[in-house]
């Protein structure tokens, strides 16, 4: 192990963006140089100013509210959220400083978000998967339940949530705000807007993750936050939109690249989504609890049109977008085709939309909806795999990269494991296939092939590719531990999938089956403690994919710090010497 | 290629990108789901629905707040199995007071949809503090806090007020009376005539084994007893609400 030539790269103080300096003092001459928007005195210019104070009075609303709030649960969060925001005041005004702050370069790419981004996503993924193994085990070990904070029914919330919005959210902010920046040829819009985003939806996961365990949720998959945490998400994410938006319309690249059309379509829907299904009625502005504003059937249909497309916009399209400019950089190789990645991006945000029904089929929807969900389920499919063709296909003439660089691998386990699972879902929504497959594990291996083989991996392999270059450094750590985490997260995923195909199919059967006299062959109890080997074998599947998270994170550490493994090269990765003749 | 060379145009122009993708997600949605909203057939006439009464009210929040819909569904689908286990397939008109809705996607353990009179609030108590000590083989955590844990009210007349803003019919009467039912259900000493007249069929007594108190395991039990058991189907005719 030695430290590489680059030590003094830490990068990691709080204000890494050179100075932090919003965009409207860019533009003034360093002589003439007008304070920018905050506290002043005699001149002099207090850095942070504006969110001291705006901070300061958010601080002292949470904790009036933890004073006067109606109900015990709301109390608790609110004294939660007071000492988060005193933490932030508290570290704003240790790093405050009365200087002019240097001036920015305005060509300079704005990189200190995406730096922490990179962080936050290797962070609330370590979390998000050991909460997933440790849920794991209580199905198998129903003695690990802790009541009340850590019960199953409070943590799976908390590892869904925890994966998907705060390790694959991060993935998604700082992929995208790093690839945006680089199509375009443009610095982030808005100053200190992208610091807003990060750190506000850092937030939001706070709140919303320490609320699942004081028993605030509105019991909407993958939508559990209550109504307040509902509304500051909103503004985050309208603030993300226009981050987006405004460096796309600064852009100095005439074209707009397709890994920008994915991103964009992600975050306009998901505001879509978002705002629509949460749409609900609190019973009281200092209480916790709401009601939703729709009920029974048209509730269920606006939920699973929001869950499906959580699905599809948020680990789908966005993904896609990563695909599409982290794959061709990495192999070295152009987009396969262009124009059916046009085709493939129109079809795939038409239809994912419609699909949703096919989370109710035989309910109490009406059949029409149903039918029609499942009929658009089985076209996805189509545009589905011409992003995965277009992906795969991306390597043509580089397919040798297999052999020597196992980011390349990486991404390429995640594309074919995202052909699987829009296969297996497009089946799994055939009525006569869901009729076996609904309420049953087999729903839980799908969604994991689909998470921890196509979410998973793409973000793994973003991440190995922007870390050294964020903090400039030669290379990873090791190359040779990421061949580890690539082989213990294969590993991993096949056994967590397998297992519960298995152990689905078995359960749907089980509760279907008849003995010769008509009677139901099984009773509930029985279902269950069939189970039992399954869910052992799932959670050991589970664990083998968060050691490999777990090596990434020490890889990525020790890049972030400046070492660098000696270690053999990847076989084939250095010509071999040739005999003199 | 006329059409992709047009293509181009949006490409090169991000309000064109973003209306048009905007334009093109919303789609599906009102196709799909604005008509719920005015088809008459998508509820079923019955017979027999009515608003939670305010203890079924609690109970209800305290089954979404402790995630039970994360593991038991309370959607009966129409399979000759699921009958036969559970009964009548569920519909949609019995969940039309129910915000959110609690169909649940999952079942790892049984549909709940009409547990209520299955079990005596005994067999419920005692299944909810410690779930092994009556089905062996189950897996579910254990819920013994809810017993020790009193109804915290301020006033709860606010959660019926929320609730008839979204449309669910609580009368004044009701609100105005909110308070005083939600804890006159679990008493077996008061006077429940008002409360049974303005929610038929509505469990009243002691849930929990201790009559001292109201806590949030008879809120709990109260709406697990009465799950399902609203609609008469004596009178539901099938043919009629067959969508």
């Amino acid at each position: 192990m030695c430290k590489s030539t680059l030590p003094n790269q830490m990068g990691l103080s709080f204000d890494m963006d050179q100075g932090g300096d919003n965009a409207a003092a860019e533009l003034v001459s360093h002589v003439d140089r007008r304070p920018r928007i905050g506290i002043r005195g005699r001149g002099y210019l207090m850095k942070f100013g504006t969110e001291i104070v705006a901070l300061s009075l958010f601080t002292f609303a949470a904790l009036v509210a933890a004073g006067f709030g109606m109900d015990e649960p709301f109390r608790q969060h609110m004294w939660v959220l007071f000492f988060v925001l005193l933490g932030f005041v508290g570290i704003l005004i240790r790093n405050t400083s009365f200087e002019a702050a240097a001036p920015i370069d305005p060509s300079a790419y704005m990189d200190g978000p995406i730096r922490y981004g990179a962080i936050a996503t290797m962070f609330w993924g370590v979390v998000g998967m050991l909460v997933g193994v440790v849920i794991a085990l209580q199905l198998a070990y129903p003695d690990l339940n802790i009541q009340p904070w850590f019960n199953f029914g409070r943590l799976r919330p908390l590892h869904t949530s925890g994966v998907v919005f705060a390790f694959g959210g991060n993935a998604l902010l700082c992929t995208s705000l790093y690839v945006v920046q680089r199509t375009c040829r443009a610095r982030l819009f808005g100053g200190d807007l992208a610091w807003f985003v990060f750190w506000g939806y850092q937030l939001f996961i706070v709140m919303a993750a320490t609320g699942y365990l004081l028993g605030i949720t509105e019991s909407r998959e993958y939508a559990e936050p209550e109504w307040y945490v509902d509304i500051w998400l909103t503004i985050v994410w309208v603030a993300y939109l226009i981050l987006f938006l405004g460096t796309i319309f600064k852009r100095k690249e005439p074209h707009i690249y397709v890994a920008n059309w994915f991103y964009l379509s992600f975050i306009v829907t998901i505001a879509m989504l978002h705002v629509i299904n949460n749409l609900s009625m609190p019973a009281s502005f200092l209480g916790s609890k709401s009601y939703s504003a729709f009920s029974g059937v048209q509730d269920a249909l606006t939920q699973w049109w929001y869950g499906h497309n959580a699905v599809g916009f948020f680990l789908t399209a966005g993904f896609l977008g990563m695909m599409y400019y982290f794959v061709p950089k990495q192999a070295n190789r152009p987009v396969y085709s262009y124009r059916l990645s046009i085709i493939h991006f129109w079809a795939i945000i038409f239809l994912y939309i419609w699909a949703g029904p096919h989370h109710l089929h035989y309910t109490a929807l009406p059949d029409w909806a149903q039918t029609l969900g499942m009929v658009f389920s089985i076209m996805l499919w189509m545009p589905s795999w011409g992003g995965m063709i277009n992906g795969l296909m991306t390597l043509s003439g580089a397919w040798d990269k297999l052999r020597t660089d196992p980011i390349i691998r990486m991404m390429v386990m995640a594309i074919a494991f995202y052909g699987m699972s829009t296969f297996e879902g497009p089946m799994m929504s055939i009525k006569a296939v869901n009729s076996l497959s609904h309420y049953t594990d087999w729903t839980i291996g799908h969604v994991h092939s689909g998470a921890l083989g196509w979410v998973g991996m793409i973000s793994f392999g973003a991440i190995y590719f922007m870390v050294p270059k964020l903090w400039n450094r030669e290379r990873l750590y090791s190359l040779r531990l990421v061949t580890w985490h690539f082989w213990l997260a294969t590993l991993g995923i096949v056994v967590y999938a397998a297992v519960m195909w298995v152990s689905g199919v078995m359960q749907g059967l089980m509760w279907r089956e008849y003995d010769e006299q008509g009677f139901l062959v099984y009773s509930f109890a029985e279902t269950v403690a069939a189970m039992h080997p399954y869910y052992v074998m799932r959670a050991i599947g589970g664990a083998m994919y968060l050691s490999g998270a777990l090596i990434m994170a020490w890889n990525i550490a020790m890049t972030i710090l400046g070492y660098q493994r000696e270690e053999e090269p990847m076989p084939g990765s250095v010509p071999a010497l040739q005999p003199a003749e | 290629m006329g059409l992709m060379d047009r293509h181009a145009l949006i490409e090169k122009n991000a309000t064109l990108l973003l209306v048009g993708s905007l334009l093109v997600v919303t789609v599906g949605g009102i196709v799909e789901i604005a008509p719920l909203f005015y088809l008459d057939n998508t509820i079923e006439k019955v017979e027999g629905m009515r608003p939670y009464s305010p203890l079924e009210l609690v109970g209800r929040n305290i089954y979404v707040r402790e995630g039970c819909y994360l593991c038991h569904s309370q959607m009966i689908r129409p399979f000759r199995d699921e009958v036969e286990r559970y009964g009548h397939y569920s519909l949609a008109a019995e969940s039309m007071y129910d915000h959110p809705f609690q169909w649940g996607s999952k079942r790892t353990g049984p549909d709940l949809a009409r547990v209520g009179d299955r079990y005596s609030n005994a067999w419920h108590v005692a299944h909810l503090s410690d779930p092994r000590s009556v089905v062996p083989e189950s897996i579910m955590p254990s819920y013994a806090f809810l017993k020790d844990a009193p109804i915290e009210v301020k006033d709860f007349s606010t959660h019926l007020v929320a609730n008839r803003r979204v449309s669910v019919p609580y009368d004044d009467d009701m609100i105005a009376h909110a308070n005083a039912d939600l804890m006159a259900q679990a008493d077996p000493n008061a006077d429940t005539s008002g409360l049974e007249a303005r929610y038929p069929k509505a469990k009243i007594g002691d849930f929990d084994g201790n009559p001292q108190q109201v806590t949030e395991m008879d809120a709990l039990v109260a709406y697990l007893q009465m799950l399902g058991t609203l609609v008469d189907f004596k009178n539901y005719d099938e043919a009629a609400g067959f969508r």
